[in-house]
């Protein structure tokens, strides 16, 4: 995959920021209006798709490589499990309470607001942009020959 | 109440640190064997009594609860057990499969999605739970990557989705008929006179007996469960179709709706039906591991005659059996699979005099066939002896004469498989077979101290007690479902 | 009825997933059905002329209780469709996979498991 002809590559260039960035702004207001993590980790997904759509396989290679973006899912996940597990550790908190809201209770309609929620939201961003990418990746380079020999 | 989470928490940050770990690391062994032999001690600390635990701090009419009773705390431990065994035998078993911490990361996964089903409170988590167990499943079956495995498990896929989405249809009509997702607020406001509830108890019915493999929906199961790594076919034919299935239709029937709403005796036909089928099934294979499959359908037909009797006796007859299927077909897929790994072939008309070669898994071939097939003093023994006296003494004598008949048959299967791969002319191509390593033989001698001792259960008095009459006490209880009257 | 609809739809689904041969057209028809099963549950909630379910300081919850609409099933056609996203991704996966094995999408020629 060599990409696409040079309009393409040129106006990917171009809007490939503002798309990450507006991923990034659904993941962090996502406690306050429509949206949230998974929402705006699929438009995050969607800016690197779109490079790997536009320039192939190397280019893409060089934004964010397979093994990297597994890491970082892996990551997204295990970064909710332990906000989970905060307040399970904590006395008189049950699993998955709302821990920071205690200490750090803001005020309504502010990005510091909702305790934990935006804390959650990040993660699960990460966590979907990144596993989209990589399902995107691992289906579009699957490579037949190394399947195991049928018996 | 505090250890509830933990079952689902523990196995889900195992599965994520596996799947970050170097794929042949020393150390992946280690990680999961720990941690499933720390989650199967913790299950028999699990309390007693009726408990309720709120996740987030939410009562019930809110957020999701999480709860315990002798009956789902019964189907945990026997869960954690048969996983702990499982991983015990991957240890030698995977060694010929490349990527092992994915293995594991996909086992604890799917113990992560059967622990949640188990303990939850609240139907769209069992939803979310159901397809994180089922999808892990997926993926288990075609582990190995041939061309039919994938096929198995791209039919098992189909079906398997099919039913979830019957369930979720379902759980979006309770949801509109009582405005409650939770299992103990939904249940004292459904009205099992209402034309909507005869639909929500035909989508679940048709989704829960599609998991479970109960008769007509029987035909995914033998293909995907032989189709699977051994240890892989023991979860899934041991616990994931006691979990997914059979336990969460003992609780969708006699908690949920009420047993006098339920079709119980269509249920208790079907798995008369489903007894037959399988093991008529399971005499005409030659696959050895496919014929275990087969057995499976059979044995989870007996369990549906004790739940479909809907008498009490009938029902500690169903979790009998249901722990002593869980027990024996372990051991079964277990010596199968390590009939496979020494000898490299599964086709029992190809095998013959692995009676000398093999004593270890001769051993637990032998007992765990005798366990299903019935012979006393094995567990099958006492748990088809429940299933018969509580048909006697619900007045279905005919179920009790065609339960007995097809008890008969299935214990056919025994001298089967000895003529055929145990005793004999050894082949030409099998001379240099080996006994399997030890960490594959340990798991299955313990498991055959499980096949002698689970009669005990029944036999015992205060085991009887606190395992089996309390958690029938619990489905005897009607369709008031779990604590919630009685926990502050 | 608009909830007849929805079955309609689900059972439309359901049809081919039962008759149609090829692989691809069956995953097609298990998504439809998990977006029939998804429409229904966001039609549960709907309330024409419905205000957002958010409970300012000054508001009686009762006329909110009345005039807002779910938010309930919304979060769970959210994670309805996260699952959904999943399975679908695994049944591509598996179905190329299929095709490299078998050399077609044709369910009738993907037959090596009998009995």
């Amino acid at each position: 995959m060599s990409g696409m002809t040079g309009i393409v590559k040129t106006v990917a260039e171009w809007i490939k920021g503002f798309i990450l960035f507006y991923g990034v702004y659904i993941v962090l207001q996502g406690h306050l209006t429509p949206g949230g993590g998974f929402a705006g980790g699929v438009i995050i997904a969607c800016s690197f798709i779109m490079m790997e759509l536009a320039f192939g396989k190397q280019r893409a290679e060089k934004e964010l490589s397979e093994h990297g973006s597994h890491l970082l899912d892996e990551f997204g996940a295990i970064a909710i499990l332990l906000l989970g597990l905060w307040g399970y550790f904590l006395p008189q908190m049950p699993f998955f309470s709302n821990v920071l809201l205690e200490y750090w209770p803001g005020s309504p309609f502010h990005i510091i607001s909702a305790g934990s929620i935006p804390l959650i939201n990040l993660a699960i961003g990460i966590k979907v942009g990144t596993g989209l990418y990589t399902i995107f990746v691992s289906l579009a380079e699957y490579k037949p020959e190394l399947q195991e020999k049928e018996e | 109440m505090g250890l509830l989470p933990a079952f689902v928490a523990i196995p889900l940050l195992t599965a994520l640190v596996l799947n970050i770990v170097e794929q042949k690391s020393w150390y992946t062994h280690i990680l999961a064997l720990s941690s499933s032999i720390f989650l199967a001690v913790l299950s028999f600390f699990t309390p007693q009594t009726h408990g309720i635990y709120y996740v987030g701090g939410f009562g019930p009419h809110i957020g999701i609860n999480m709860m315990i009773d002798p009956l789902n705390r019964l189907i945990l431990i026997v869960v954690q057990v048969i996983v702990m065994l499982a991983c015990w035998y991957s240890v030698g078993y995977m060694e010929h499969y490349t990527s092992k911490s994915r293995f594991y990361a996909f086992v604890f996964l799917m113990l992560a999605g059967m622990n949640g089903i188990i303990l939850t409170a609240d139907f769209f988590n069992f939803y979310v739970f159901m397809e994180i167990a089922t999808l892990a499943s997926y993926v288990l079956v075609s582990y190995g990557g041939r061309s039919y495995e994938l096929e198995a498990s791209f039919k098992y896929m189909i079906l398997g989705s099919i039913s979830s989405l019957f369930m979720l249809l379902g759980i979006a009509l309770i949801y509109s008929q009582t405005a409650a997702l939770n299992m103990m607020v939904a249940a004292e406001r459904i009205d099992p006179a209402h034309p909507v509830t005869f639909l929500i108890i035909v989508l679940f019915l048709a989704g829960l007996g599609l998991k479970s493999a109960i008769f007509p929906f029987h035909s995914w199961l033998p293909d995907a469960h032989s189709s699977a790594p051994a240890p892989i076919s023991a979860i899934l034919s041991g616990v994931l179709i006691k979990a997914v299935g059979i336990y969460v239709m003992l609780r969708f029937v006699f908690n949920f709706i009420g047993s006098e709403n339920a079709p119980l005796t269509m249920l208790a036909w079907l798995g008369v039906i489903g007894a037959f089928v399988g093991v008529v099934l399971a005499l005409g294979q030659k696959d050895l591991k496919r014929l275990l499959a087969c057995s499976s359908v059979s044995q989870v037909g007996y369990i549906f005659i004790g739940i479909g009797l809907g008498t009490p006796l009938g029902l500690a007859g169903a979790l009998l059996h249901l722990i002593s299927h869980s027990a024996s077909k372990s051991l079964l897929f277990f010596s199968a699979g390590s009939i496979e790994y020494s000898a490299n072939e599964r086709n029992i008309t190809l095998l013959g005099g692995l009676k000398k070669l093999m004593p270890w898994t001769h051993l637990g071939n032998f007992i765990g066939f005798s366990a299903i097939g019935g012979i006393p003093p094995l567990s099958g023994f006492w748990s088809k002896l429940l299933i018969l006296l509580a048909c006697v003494s619900a007045g279905q004598w005919l179920i009790g004469l065609l339960a007995a008949l097809f008890a008969i048959m299935t214990l056919s299967l025994l001298p089967k498989i000895e003529k055929n791969v145990f005793t004999g002319d050894i082949p030409e191509h099998l001379k240099k077979t080996k006994e399997s390593p030890s960490s594959m033989i340990i798991p299955m001698i313990v498991l055959s101290f499980f096949c002698l001792g689970i009669g005990l259960i029944y036999l015992v008095p205060s085991w009887n007690q606190n395992i089996l009459t309390s958690a029938v006490e619990v489905l005897m209880d009607g369709r008031w479902l779990g604590a919630i009257n009685n926990v502050p | 009825m608009i909830y007849t609809l929805c079955i309609i739809l689900f059972l439309l689904g359901l049809y081919g997933v039962l008759v149609k041969r090829n692989i691809i057209k069956i995953i097609i028809s298990l998504a439809m059905m998990n977006n029939a099963v998804n429409l229904f549950l966001i039609l549960l909630a709907y309330r024409s002329n419905g205000v957002a379910p958010i409970l300012d300081p000054g508001m009686d919850p009762s006329i909110l209780l009345e005039t807002s609409v779910d938010p309930l099933p919304q979060a769970l056609v959210l994670t309805s469709v996260v699952i959904g996203l999943g399975v679908t991704a695994l049944m591509v996966a598996l179905a190329i996979r299929l095709y490299h094995a078998y050399g077609t999408f044709d369910i009738t020629k993907i037959r090596k498991l009998k009995g």
